[in-house]
Order: structure tokens, then sequence, then C-alpha cells
């Protein structure tokens, strides 16, 4: 078909590189929401707060979130390779993609989860004020469980997103799906590699969005 | 059990900044419904999110309880506000959390045992008639229902006072009234101190033992219910009561069509067992005075009777005068309006 020759697939290589795909996607995004979290409600909080002390800190932290956005994620992974080798003591492989994944994509999702809690009704978080809440019960307690929907539509895009920055980070030798459409299929030009690395992730985004939609759908109360 | 001492807010900066209240003092007693009344952007969100400091006041204290909560640091501001419940015009209940998770949200937060919540949140549920509701969203419910809901979980930390911010304003006429009374149970009940703020006279008439009028930021009439809507002395307060009976054009349109040299328009107003009694039909048959009704009221205030009528009298002037002498030797309170 189309002169395909799918015999050609070397079907063991391309399923290591689907599990290394998922491994570099599974521990860069557990990462990132560890990470990003507690950031984004950070950025919320210190945002609206009355003291000054703290509003200082938001654009302090504004700043470097918006500088580490505004890098093209291939940059930053070279720019990080330096720091890579001093966590891990290699530059590549699958270990190594994991820095530059998540910082790259940390700051990216702390904006989501603040924007998530931008939503959550200021009139609910008066009365738990008014019922003698603490900041930190506010967060756990009504900021979190009302912006869930928010929350997981912002893990959804924050994963598929991840899902292209390690098609990226496998072209400096970080392995993978992305990795192995690129070098046969532009190196080699062997199309029928590219074509099943690429149907590969495609499937994977589809099925992770799939997910995604599902929670939200579930969480959703109004 | 609240007292506001010298109470001002301004908002925005010390260049540019709108006094939203100015040197308010207020007291209300224990036991108490005490109402605020006034236009939109009078002051009343201000002064009622002033009581439990959801607005710092710029100056002034805030007594709740005998504690002055200005002067308190954040941990035992926390403490003292368990102890003030608060509803609210939208209701601000948790979309997330059920009916039951609602009511149980602030014994949540100072970890009371899950048997004592459970316990608690059943009596409450029975309380506000939504037993069979409990495991619903709020989404699920209506706005009537919503508001008990709010009211339950204001009364889950046994509070000493009750705030409600225009708690009923969005709701339909009925629901409304059933809020009300639902108000006017607990009042009793635990004999709880509410203070309400509105801006319709119909809600303070219903409930209200007394009432504050507050007007750009200071209050400018103060007393009981029967005294304030029966004889109000500032501008502000009469639209507010004319709006509730008839219109004020309807008044003056009354008052000018009798207009002849023969009579005389009083208003007449019967407090309590009056009310019923039919003074003004002996006291006219004895003088002989002959009247009109311009306008009139037969009404409650909370649960005392009352009757507001605007009389025309006509006759010879000294039998006229005798009417009214004779109206006042019954305590009748007469007003001359010409
Ligand atoms: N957060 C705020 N910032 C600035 N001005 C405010 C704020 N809240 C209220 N005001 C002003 O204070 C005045 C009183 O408002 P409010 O207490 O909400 O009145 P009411 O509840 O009687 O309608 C209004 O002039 C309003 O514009
Ligand atoms: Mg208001």
């Amino acid at each position: 078909m189309w002169g395909l020759d799918f015999s050609m697939v070397d079907w063991e290589e391309m399923s290591q590189a689907a599990i290394d795909t998922l491994k570099m996607l599974g521990a860069s995004a557990l990462l990132t929401f560890i990470i990003g979290l507690p950031l984004g409600v950070l950025l919320f909080i210190t945002a609206r707060s009355n003291s000054a002390l703290l509003r200082f800190i938001y654009r302090i932290l504004s700043f470097i979130v918006n500088i580490l956005r505004s890098v093209p994620f291939v940059i930053l992974i070279v720019a990080l390779i330096p720091i890579t080798r001093a966590i891990f003591g290699v530059s590549i492989g699958v270990e190594g993609t994991i820095p530059p994944l998540v910082i790259g994509a940390a700051p990216f999702f702390a904006r989501l989860v603040e924007t998530a809690l931008r939503e959550v009704d200021r009139g609910v978080i008066e009365a738990a004020t008014s019922m003698g809440a603490s900041t930190f019960q506010i967060i756990r307690k009504v900021l979190l469980p009302e912006s869930m929907p928010g929350l997981i539509a912002g893990m959804t895009i924050t994963v598929v997103t991840l899902v292209s920055y390690t098609a990226m980070a496998g072209m400096v030798g970080g392995g993978g799906l992305g990795d192995l459409a690129i070098r046969y299929g532009y190196q080699r030009y062997e199309k029928e590699v590219m074509i099943v690395a690429v149907i590969l992730m495609i499937v994977l985004v589809q099925l992770l969005q799939m997910i995604g939609d599902r929670l939200v759908a579930h969480f959703t109360r109004k | 059990m609240i007292e506001l001492k010298q109470l001002t807010k301004k908002y925005g900066t010390k260049k540019k900044s709108t006094t939203a209240l100015s040197e308010i003092d207020l007291q209300v007693g224990k036991g108490e419904i005490f109402g605020v009344i006034g236009h939109s952007g009078a002051g009343k969100s201000t002064l009622i999110r002033c009581i439990n400091l959801l607005e710092r006041p710029t100056s002034g204290e805030v007594w709740v309880n005998g504690v002055n909560l200005t002067a308190l640091g954040k941990g035992d501001l926390q403490k003292h506000r368990r102890k003030i419940g608060m509803i609210f015009q939208h209701f601000n209940l948790l979309s997330s959390a059920t009916v039951y998770d609602n009511i149980a949200f602030p014994l949540t937060l100072t970890n009371t045992p899950k048997a004592d919540i459970k316990k608690k949140v059943s009596d409450l549920l029975a309380l506000v008639g939504l037993e069979d509701h409990k495991n619903k969203y709020p989404a699920q419910l209506s706005g009537g229902q919503k508001q008990r809901v709010g009211i339950a979980r204001a009364l889950a930390s046994d509070p000493d006072v009750l705030l409600c911010d225009e708690a009923t304003s969005a709701l339909d006429p009925q629901t409304t009234d059933s809020i009300l009374r639902l108000l006017l149970d607990i009042n009793k009940k635990f004999n709880l101190t509410i203070m309400l703020i509105t801006h319709e006279m119909h809600v303070i008439q219903s409930v209200c033992d007394r009432v504050a009028v507050i007007h750009a930021g200071g209050i400018v009439e103060e007393g009981p219910v029967t005294e304030v809507f029966l004889k109000p002395k500032h501008q502000v307060t009469r639209e507010f009561i004319n709006r509730e009976t008839t219109g004020a054009d309807a008044l003056k349109l009354a008052l000018s069509t009798t207009n002849s040299e023969s009579s005389k328009q009083v208003k007449i107003t019967f407090l309590g067992a009056q009310t019923y009694d039919s003074l003004l039909s002996q006291i006219v048959r004895e003088t002989g005075v002959n009247f009109a009704i311009l306008q009139g009221t037969i009404s409650t205030i909370k649960d005392m009777p009352y009757g507001q009528l605007l009389v025309s009298f006509e006759g010879e002037a000294s039998n006229i005068n005798r009417t009214i002498t004779l109206l006042k030797e019954r305590n009748l309170d007469v007003e001359v309006m010409n």
C-alpha cells in the first residue's frame, strides 16, 4: 500500500521506544504535578494577599514562571545538560530527560492551577473564612475540591504537552517514540517506522485526553 | 451581644478613598433579631461583614459576646469566628460537596469526631427539613433549599450570633417567607441573636425586634420596629415604608382630592388589641362627624397587629376637634396632616 512495507519495522525496538516514552511521561508528569500544584497554589494565594510582602513574592514567582515558559523547550534541554549531569551523572537517556521535562512543564502547569483556582467562587472562600477556616484549611477543603474539574483539565493539557516534549527530548538522545520517528524517518528515510511511531503517539494522546475528559465530567457538580 | 463602637470603614488608598461607613455605634442584645435596612450602596454589606471581620474596619471596635474582635490575632480571630454564623444572599455552598458535607464543614475544621458530626448534622437536617436531600449536591437544590443548607451549616458550630447578608434577596416571596419563619423558629428555640441586613421593609416587618436605617454610611434612624415603622422620622425610612404599603403617589393623590375647607385629614394608628376594636365608629357616632377612608393598612409587625388609617373627617370644626381628642383619649396615635 502506497509503497510502504511494514514488515521491516523492528517491533522489539518499537515497543522499547514506547515503554521509554511512557517512562519519561509518567515520571515527568508525576514530578510536574508534585512541583506545579503547590507552586500554582502559592501563586494564587500570594497574588490576592493583603500583605505587601506576599504580593512582592508573587511578582518574583510570576516573573520566574514567565521566563521559564517563554524559553523554547529545545533550548531548555540544551541549557540544562550540565544540571542534568550533576543530578544523574548522565545527560542522555530516559533519566536525563526528566529535569528539562519537569522544568519545562511545571511552570506551565502552575499557571493552569492558578487559573483553575481563580475560577472558585469568592463567596465560598469567604464563607469558609467566616467559619474560622485557616488558610491551609481553605486550600485543602475549599480551593482544591472546588477546582477539581479545572485541575484535572489542567493535568490533561499538561500531560499531552509532555507527550510532545518527550519527542523533542528524544531528539537530543533521550530515546522513546519521538526519537525513533526522527532517527528512522528523518535520518534514514524509513517512513514506516516513523509512521508507526507517530500513530502510537496519536493513540496515546487520544487516550490521555479521553481519560481526562471522563474524569472532568465525573467531578463536575455544577 | 454585638456592640459596634465608632466603626469606620474606608475603601481605597489614603489619597483616593470612599467612606463606606462612618462612626457607626450600634448595640444588639442577646436573643434579639436586629435588622438593618438601606438602599443599595448604603453600606449594609460592609457593616455586617465588619462584624466577623471579613472586612477589617479602618477604625473603631467590634465587640461580640464580650470580646473585642478587632484586637485579636489571626488564630484567636479564627476561633471566635466559629461562634459567629453567617448566611449569604448567594448561599456560598461548596458545589463539590453534598448537603451533608456542607453542613458538616464547620465541624471538620475543628476535627470533631465523626460520630458527633453525624449526630449534629442529622439534627440540623431535621431542623431545616432536608433529611431527604442529604446526599444531593447544591446544584440539585432550589434556592430555598440551598438557603436552608446555609442556615444549617451556620448553626453547626452552635454560634452565639447569626449574621444574614441579604439572605432572602435572591428568593421568591413564598420562599422568603418560609426562610424568615425558619429564622424566627431558631431565634426562639436557641435564643440566638440574629442580625440581618436587607433592602426590603417586608423582611424587617416580619421578623425584626429592632431596626436601624442606614443611609450613605451612617445610621439615620434606629429603634423598635413598631416605632420606626409606624412613626418614621427620616425621609429614607418613609420611602421604604411607603413602598411597602401604598405608593407615595397614591397618598398625594388622596390628600389633594379632599382638600376642602370643612375637612381635616388625619392619620390614626392602632396598635395591638386596639386594631380589631370598633373605637373609630363608636367615637364618630358620638360626635356626629363623617369620615372617608383615603388610605389604610391593617397588618402585623412580627406578631403584633396594627392598623393605620388615613381618614378625612367632614363636619363642624369643633366636632372634628372633639373627635380627635376622644381618639387620643383612647390611646390612639393621631396625626393631623393638614
Ligand atoms: N471592596 C470594595 N472596594 C471598594 N469599595 C467598596 C467595596 N465594597 C463596597 N464598596 C463601596 O462601599 C459602599 C457600600 O457598599 P456595600 O456595603 O456593599 O453597600 P450595600 O450592601 O448597602 O449595597 C459602596 O459605595 C460601595 O461602592
Ligand atoms: Mg450588599
